[in-house]
């Protein structure tokens, strides 16, 4: 393997599909009702403490 | 018993065969080496005999782990011997530094020349202070986070202790003159392989532990580090294909040759910046800085997409160190596009631990663990920007091998990586030894101006160094000459070198305050000291008027 092999990768497809595979994982955070679960993630690690996992509307950037 | 006897006879056995390797080695540096070996697996065995539980062997019943409770013995040590080696790497900072503004500092002696000890310094901040702090803070954080205890315990002490075998190694090795030449790379092929060895234990722990996890959703900050340990063992495996002359010798050479061997080295390197110096400690700024800040992080959406972004984009960006070398046109652009849109991620990073802080802009103000962690994101804005822009071919002409790129690189190393590290390791050590609180905040805050101070000498003298390097170099006179020799210029950098000297001084000092306050609260002393902040009182003025003011006229 040489640094040739990258230059065809990136001519073929195998670019285009890295793109697209990209872009497909950054939608999946704005798929529907992600704001909800993304919210409880964000809350996950301060159960520890005892906290409930407040939703505070005014504060959520999702 | 026999499980046991086996453990301690596999210790003895490689002791023994580590002792016949040092007898047959063909180099003096792999027999030392070899000796060293031995020596470890002694240990191992002395250590295994020794914490074997006696009375539930002779019962007959062994003592579970207890899974109420977190595994933190090896987090403990982690943080010890981050502190350790980050007091050692810093030294060894400031004395190459000195090396560099006063040449005598070589001592006249191969072991003790900037040529053996610069390694020696990297790989100490990077690998020994850098990479404790990241495993111990990813087997605290792993555990929280899945709100399970680690997997494999045994495995995790082999992880703590077989990384401290290949630092020992690789420093020894540096001194002793056995090195690879590929920086940031430098062990030898044997310390290599013991190092893939180590890091898939550490990788079989991090992934049991999330396999386990009682909690469903797996936390971004261990996504980060998942990303680290994963693309790490990629890199150093492509990076280190060798073919030893000897497998009883130390030396070796690399499975690829010229600009390939360039690109390769490179892409590791660059991939070590991005995975190992920046992934890793990002996990830790997701962590850390919203628990510190006792709020959740601004926005877990924009943490995915920095996510995503930073692992599809950092894996090109090799190339740039490679400018107007002889590796081809399309790859130097390759690596410079790809460099510049990495500028957008690590901003958006940035700005997410930062307005993390939104509503509670006070705590700068009032906790110096928040103040750390905002200067660490400030200055990873900074390397970040800086890093971009130097990655431009046409910056690149006037910065490449100069001073500039010292500068930009510890920057980003004393401000990012070694603030957030502090950062986390004032918040881990009265919580891992139960303390009430650390000995003292207001050495936190010495710790935090030295170092910020620090490298603010560190970075400027550099900006002014490197640039002026690079101009003296292109500086052509009127019949086509170069004006002025290599000499020149090593003679007009000496005031900048010992301000750079004395801004790595500053960072140690603020490291000493840190390496005390550690070493009390573990002790669970605690400083009598005023609070950082309280609200205004007088006491002079807390009583009744007596006297009525005189009444003022309405006009």
């Amino acid at each position: 393997m040489n640094y040739n092999d990258l230059r065809h990768f990136a001519d073929s497809y195998g670019l285009a599909a890295m793109v697209l595979l990209y872009f497909c994982l950054c939608a999946w955070a704005f798929r529907p009702g992600s704001r909800r679960s993304n919210q409880d993630a964000a809350h996950l690690i301060f159960a520890e403490d005892g906290e409930p996992a407040t939703h505070d509307r005014k504060n959520d950037h999702g | 018993m026999t499980g046991l006897t086996m453990k301690a006879g596999i210790w003895l056995i490689l002791a023994i065969l580590a002792m016949l390797a040092s007898a047959l080695a063909v180099d003096s540096g792999f027999a030392v080496h070899m000796v060293i070996v031995a020596l470890a697996a002694l240990l191992a065995m002395m250590g295994t005999l020794r914490s074997a539980d006696w009375g539930g062997i002779a019962r007959g019943i062994l003592r579970m782990p207890d899974e109420g409770h977190y595994d933190d013995d090896p987090v403990r040590w982690g943080v010890i011997a981050t502190v350790f080696w980050g007091m050692a790497g810093f030294l060894a900072g400031l004395f190459i530094a000195l090396q560099l503004a006063f040449p005598a500092l070589n001592l006249g002696l191969e072991y003790t020349s900037f040529g053996r000890l610069r390694p020696l310094h990297t790989s100490a901040v990077i690998f020994a202070f850098g990479g404790n702090a990241l495993i111990a803070t990813s087997f605290y954080v792993v555990q929280r986070t899945c709100r399970a205890r680690l997997a494999f315990p045994g495995l995790a002490r082999f992880v703590f202790w077989g990384y401290q075998l290949f630092i020992v190694l690789a420093a020894t090795g540096y001194l002793l003159g056995i090195t690879e030449a590929r920086e940031y790379a430098e062990p030898e092929w044997y310390v290599d392989l013991w190092l893939t060895i180590v890091w898939v234990a550490y990788l079989a722990v991090f992934v049991g532990t999330i396999v386990k996890r009682s909690e469903p959703h797996i936390y971004v900050a261990n996504w980060f580090y998942l990303s680290f340990i994963l693309t790490i063992a990629m890199l150093h495996i492509v990076n280190n294909l060798s073919m030893p002359v000897s497998l009883l010798g130390s030396k070796s050479y690399s499975a690829f040759a010229g600009v390939q061997d360039a690109l390769t080295q490179w892409w590791y390197g660059h991939n070590a910046v991005g995975f190992f110096l920046t992934a890793g400690f990002l996990a830790m700024m997701y962590y850390f800085v919203p628990k510190q800040a006792e709020r959740p992080i601004y926005s877990y959406r924009l943490s995915i997409i920095h996510f995503w972004s930073l692992i599809f984009l950092y894996i090109w960006a090799g190339p740039h160190h490679l400018h107007y070398t002889a590796l081809p046109d399309w790859a130097q652009t390759l690596g410079m596009v790809f460099s510049v849109m990495l500028w957008m991620p690590s901003w958006g990073g940035m700005i997410n631990g930062l307005m993390t802080l939104n509503g509670a802009w006070d705590k700068v103000r009032t906790d110096p663990i928040i103040r750390m962690m905002v200067m660490a994101l400030a200055f990873y804005g900074m390397s970040t920007f800086e890093g971009p822009m130097l990655s431009i071919k046409s910056v690149n002409s006037l910065s490449h091998y100069t001073d500039w790129t010292i500068g930009h690189v510890h920057s980003g190393a004393l401000g990012w990586n070694g603030m957030i590290t502090f950062a986390a390791i004032y918040y881990l050590t009265p919580r891992l030894w139960n303390r009430n609180r650390l000995y003292s905040l207001r050495m936190v805050n010495w710790h935090f101006w030295l170092a910020t101070i620090g490298i603010v000498f560190y970075a400027s003298s550099m900006w002014v160094s490197g640039i002026m390097q690079g101009l003296m170099w292109r500086e052509y006179g009127a019949d086509g000459y170069l004006v002025y020799a290599f000499s020149d210029t090593v003679r007009a950098m000496f005031p900048m070198y010992v301000l750079r000297a004395f801004g790595g001084l500053l960072y140690l000092a603020g490291a000493v305050c840190m390496v005390i306050n550690v070493w009390r609260t573990i002790l669970g002393h605690l400083r009598e000291e005023a609070p950082m902040s309280d609200a205004a009182f007088d006491p002079a003025k807390d009583r009744p008027i007596t006297q009525k003011p005189a009444a003022v006229p309405a006009e």
